[in-house]
């Protein structure tokens, strides 16, 4: 069957299996391979993706549901070729190890701050307890959200 | 892993999604969020025809008051329910438990009447249901029933709606008394299926009696519970420590806990007894906090 959506603000309409995932189509029909499989088993949130600006876990959802939506992997992130004010953090306070469960981390924190501009530490761990770090690093993680949150702050600030 | 085969809908309407049922039955499924079908499907627990997918039916999520009730659309996702900050003061143990239901991304596509529908008896609404005295209002092709939650679960994933029905809404009555509630929960983990939890609302009568006491557990049967004799114990009776101790022991009695990785049957009760004993101490606090 036909499915059409955007991503990355690119409309895409592809022919896929109704049985077929969405990180599956992602990562397969549509080569980004930023969008991980980690559990396959809806636990681990490697495979977020943003659905209509909500993260949610891209291996429990089929490719039909995804019709006239707009969805947002980590390719989607950086802008002309600057990175997005989340990437940042994660750049600047070494969010990561070995860097599996990023991309979900990225577009978790990226929509916490988006809903939430200035979460505190307590918010932010639990924005985050859907998406597993097995590296265990998540005092970074914390930190790199932090940093986005007031980057985007001090940018607002800025402009007004 | 990926799902067996099947054939996709995504009707327009509602009345389609009703034909649709009663010529397919059995074979088919209704999707909604999808957090608990898609699993199942992907490990070929289960294998429908046809799935079809009520996201494009109007009219189906939201949730308003009206005729003194508090009416949550079918497809509500757990999420909205979290953020209804409204509630607050009427519905307490609706805005404790949406937060503790698995994780933030689940809730974020998950929703109320799929949840309710698949009857996990480990499902934290079930509980919630019960406990607020919730009716769910189903339809088919043949028309409308408004159903009671107490006697809607019936076994694990098994309830009283028919293979041709749909949840459309659920229909919370609003008390006029002063009410509180809330909801404990007992797991592993974020996102872990609960070891023990248990849902409490009480309604406060002018004479600062109990008027109504609702009291649901979860994880502790082979469906969601209503502590029954436990409520009876409550209603009419001035708040007190032994009125609330013996509600919560008639609560555990009425556990059917079985033993497994996550606890022994004798603890997963004792459990439950502690959570309903702290839920009415907090439920009973929240009521009479709003007369001061």
């Amino acid at each position: 069957m036909k499915v059409t959506f955007e991503i990355n603000g690119a409309e895409k309409s592809v022919d896929v299996e109704p049985r077929t995932l969405v990180v599956d189509l992602i990562r397969t029909k549509l080569g980004m391979t930023g969008t991980h499989i980690g559990c396959d088993t809806s636990n681990c949130g490697a495979c977020t993706v943003l659905l209509d600006g909500r993260p949610v876990k891209s291996c429990t959802l089929l490719a039909p549901m995804l019709e006239g939506k707009t969805v947002t992997t980590v390719e989607g992130l950086a802008k002309g070729g600057k990175l997005d004010a989340i990437q940042e953090g994660f750049h600047a306070e070494h969010g990561l190890q070995c860097g599996f469960c990023t991309p979900g981390m990225m577009l978790v924190g990226k929509a916490l701050i988006e809903a939430n501009p200035h979460p505190t530490e307590d918010e932010i761990r639990w924005g985050i307890s859907g998406n597993i770090c097995r590296c265990t690093g998540y005092m970074n993680i914390v930190k790199a959200i932090q940093h986005a949150a007031a980057a985007k702050t001090a940018e607002t600030a800025g402009v007004a | 892993m990926f799902p067996a085969a099947f054939d996709y809908t995504a009707p327009g309407a509602l009345d389609e999604v009703l034909s649709l049922l009663g010529q397919h039955g059995d074979d088919a499924k209704v999707l909604a969020g999808g957090q608990s079908l898609i699993p199942l499907l992907k490990l070929r627990f289960a294998a429908p025809v046809i799935l079809v997918d009520i996201g494009r039916v109007d009219g189906l999520e939201g949730i308003r008051r009206e005729n003194g009730h508090v009416r949550i659309g079918a497809r509500t996702r757990h999420r909205d329910v979290e953020s209804a900050s409204d509630l607050r003061g009427t519905l307490d143990v609706l805005l404790d438990a949406a937060p503790l239901i698995s994780d933030p991304l689940i809730r974020n596509m998950g929703t109320v009447g799929g949840s309710i529908c698949h009857a996990d008896p480990a499902g934290d609404w079930g509980a919630v249901m019960l406990a607020v005295g919730a009716e769910f209002v189903v339809k088919s092709a043949s028309g409308e029933r408004v159903v009671p939650a107490a006697g809607f679960f019936e076994g694990p994933f098994t309830t009283g709606l028919h293979a041709d029905e749909v949840m459309t809404e659920i229909r919370v009555p609003v008390e006029t008394g002063r009410s509180g509630g809330t909801y404990l929960k007992l797991e592993r983990k974020v996102g872990d299926f609960a070891s023990v939890a248990a849902a409490v609302h009480v309604v406060l009568g002018s004479d600062g009696r109990i008027a109504t006491a609702g009291i649901g557990l979860c994880a502790v049967g082979a469906h969601s519970i209503k502590a029954t004799a436990a409520e009876a114990a409550l209603v009419g009776q001035e708040p007190s420590d032994e009125v609330i101790a013996e509600a919560a022991r008639l609560a555990g009695e009425a556990a059917e806990p079985k033993a497994d990785i996550r606890g022994s049957a004798e603890y997963k009760r004792d459990v439950a007894r502690v959570f309903v004993q702290r839920g009415l101490h907090t439920a009973i606090d929240r009521a009479q906090g709003e007369a001061a």
